[in-house]
């Protein structure tokens, strides 16, 4: 392999994985405050993705409002998926809510297969956004770059929401000491509502650009994508939006180089993302980035 | 003493109305078996083996409390295991026209039931293998974990050209499962988790359940119960894919997705997490309502209108149920018998 070829490759396995950082920085921040896996999830990225197809082919609005607006209203579907899956469940058995969120990802896959249809719809991709570029030999997509770039901006921005806002303040203590920080007057649904929109609203933009870079929608697609990010937040260390960002690069890499160097191996990238999870867990089970916790009585 | 002895004497394994539900059972499945009707004999079998499935899921889940997700894999490990163990040489052959088959597989062709049983063997020890390290995690970590396997084995399936024959699947699996079969081995499933659930592994798996350490400090050894208890479960799982495989006569990699593990979640909540009695019936009620529900995918003819059918309709309703069941009876889900 050439090192134009691997420059390419890296250029997509770092945009791949500031997509799947995107999504995971949802899963993480749920999991952080519920202690919830939120399979539905990667559905919402795929509504995402949906949202914005028929934006763009229905409506006259220009390209980038209808991005702006699917992402946001994708976020309020989020919103409205925690009132009615997961608020009625707030204080029943873990096992409960899990099952629950199952059947909410299952109810929205199918539901996609009957609205959407099961056949793929191709991704109307702006032209201003469809140009390749041609960087000393090597030709890229200006998407590829597009990505990393948008996916700095949010991180930048959730940083500062996050560390420096007092919803922000709030949101760490929930996830700190649930009990304690409701004590302390902290209004536990509404911090729960906003940070599920974020989620969203993040997977949605994650969905809306998986979209210009792969364009093809299928109701399905979200599962996959999905199970890896939530993977790539555990491996970063769940609950910290940090462990997220480099769980996210690292699958995102690790999944295109894989298929770079070995391309015997193409046929078993799915599986990579699992093969790895399983051997950070046995590992450090905490993930990367995660505190060690002890067991209390 | 004495009154713990009476109380004790008064609890007989199974109380007069399982019984009497029990004997209706096992006469409806006798006429059932002698009926022509070949889809309500297939419909039966099939909830055979979702009971034995329900079960199976039961016993790591409800009964241990471990969040286990990966029956897929130990079905796809079983239905794999009958398939290549019992179609016929000849048939072999023209399955594996891409490349052909491993040359000590190539002329085998077992008995029915000794290759069921391989089926529970193989999933088994790989339930061993994959229990022994990753049941040391705890609930989330390994829901995720065990989902993951189950994903791992699906794409190592789709790519071992000369094993499974890849994407393509397996064709010509001769259909040996029927009522008598998938129902005998569901009995069995059934009366194993009795006795077990009875005796003193079942305690110990319902302590380990209801507390971690408390169980750990009682002396129980949650390690080598937790192994013991996802490896009868993988048993079980890779004898109902066996059966399954054998019953549908063809089978593919994409056919154990995560889908068909969370059909036996579903199972498994509508009986009552713990609660054997319950996931029979609710085996045999969800497996015949996804065939009732099929007229939601098909067109409907009511006479004077014509109803189009939506493909994915019924999964929709179903999922619906699932949610509905889980957040209206949410107290008493975790409540078994």
């Amino acid at each position: 392999m050439s090192g134009m070829d691997f420059l390419q490759h890296l250029a997509n396995g770092i945009s791949l994985g500031s997509l799947y950082a995107l999504i995971a920085i949802g899963y993480t921040m749920v999991y952080g405050i519920l202690r919830l896996i939120n399979f539905a999830h990667g559905d919402i990225f795929m509504l995402g993705g949906y949202l914005t197809f028929y934006g763009i082919m229905f409506t006259s609005i220009p390209w980038w409002l209808v991005f702006i607006l699917a992402s946001v209203l994708t976020g309020l579907i989020g919103l409205l998926l925690e009132k009615i899956a997961y608020k009625p469940l707030r204080d029943a058995p873990r096992i409960t809510v899990l099952i629950s969120a199952i059947g909410a990802s299952f109810f929205l896959q199918n539901f996609g297969i009957v609205v959407f249809g099961g056949r793929p719809k191709a991704f109307p991709i702006p032209d201003v956004l469809n140009k390749v570029v041609n960087l000393g030999g090597v030709s890229i997509n200006i998407i590829t770059f597009i990505i990393p770039t948008i996916t700095i901006i949010l991180l930048i921005a959730l940083t500062y929401f996050i560390n420096k806002t007092k919803t922000g303040m709030a949101m760490r203590a929930l996830s700190r000491d649930y009990e304690t920080a409701r004590l302390m007057g902290i209004d536990v649904n509404k911090i729960i509502s906003i940070t599920f929109f974020i989620g969203s609203f993040l997977a949605a933009v994650g969905g809306v650009m998986w979209g210009t870079k792969y364009p093809q929608l299928l109701p399905l697609m979200g599962a996959m994508p999905g199970i890896k990010c939530f993977i790539a937040a555990v491996i970063g260390g769940i609950g910290n939006i940090g462990g997220a960002v480099l769980g996210g690069f690292i699958l995102g890499l690790g999944e295109i180089l894989l298929v770079a160097f070995f391309s015997n191996l193409t046929g078993y990238r799915d599986a990579f993302a699992f093969v790895l999870l399983i051997i950070i867990l046995l590992v450090k089970p905490t993930g990367l980035l995660g505190e060690k916790t002890t067991e209390k009585v | 003493m004495k009154a713990n002895m009476k109380t004790a004497k008064s609890k007989k394994l199974i109380d007069n109305r399982t019984f009497i539900s029990f004997v209706i059972l096992i006469i409806a499945l006798i006429v059932i078996n002698f009926t022509d009707n070949d889809y309500i004999k297939r419909i039966t079998s099939l909830c055979g083996i979702y009971v034995i499935l329900g079960l199976s899921m039961q016993l790591i889940n409800g009964f241990t409390g471990l969040f286990s997700l990966g029956h897929a894999g130990f079905m796809a490990i079983g239905a794999y295991t009958v398939a290549i163990l019992t179609i016929a040489p000849e048939d072999k052959v023209m399955n594996f026209f891409m490349k052909p088959i491993l040359p000590f597989l190539a002329n085998v062709e077992w008995w029915f039931f000794p290759s069921l049983i391989m089926a529970g063997i193989i999933a088994g020890v790989f339930g061993f293998l994959i229990g022994a390290p990753v049941l040391r995690l705890t609930d989330d970590y390994l829901a995720i974990a065990t989902l993951g396997f189950a994903e791992i084995i699906r794409v190592v399936f789709t790519n071992t050209q000369s094993l499974t024959n890849g994407a393509l699947g397996l064709k010509a699996i001769p259909n040996n499962t029927n009522v008598l079969w998938s129902w005998a081995m569901a009995f069995i499933t059934i009366g194993f988790m009795v006795f077990l659930m009875k005796g003193s592994y079942g305690k110990a798996f319902k302590a380990i359940r209801e507390d971690e350490i408390a169980a750990r400090s009682m002396g129980i050894n949650l390690f080598r119960h937790k192994v013991m208890s996802f490896t009868f479960s993988a048993f079980l799982a890779g004898v109902a894919g066996g059966l399954m495989a054998s019953l549908l006569g063809t089978i593919d990699p994409n056919m154990f997705r995560i889908t068909l593990t969370f059909n036996i979640l579903l199972i498994m909540v509508l009986g009552g997490l713990g609660n054997i009695k319950g996931t029979v019936i609710s085996a045999i009620i969800v497996t015949a309502a996804m065939e009732v529900l099929r007229f939601l995918d098909e067109s409907i003819n009511l006479g004077f209108i014509q109803l189009e059918g939506i493909p994915g309709m019924r999964m929709v309703i179903f999922s619906m149920i699932l949610m509905a069941v889980v957040i209206f009876r949410k107290d008493r889900l975790l409540k078994g018998n």
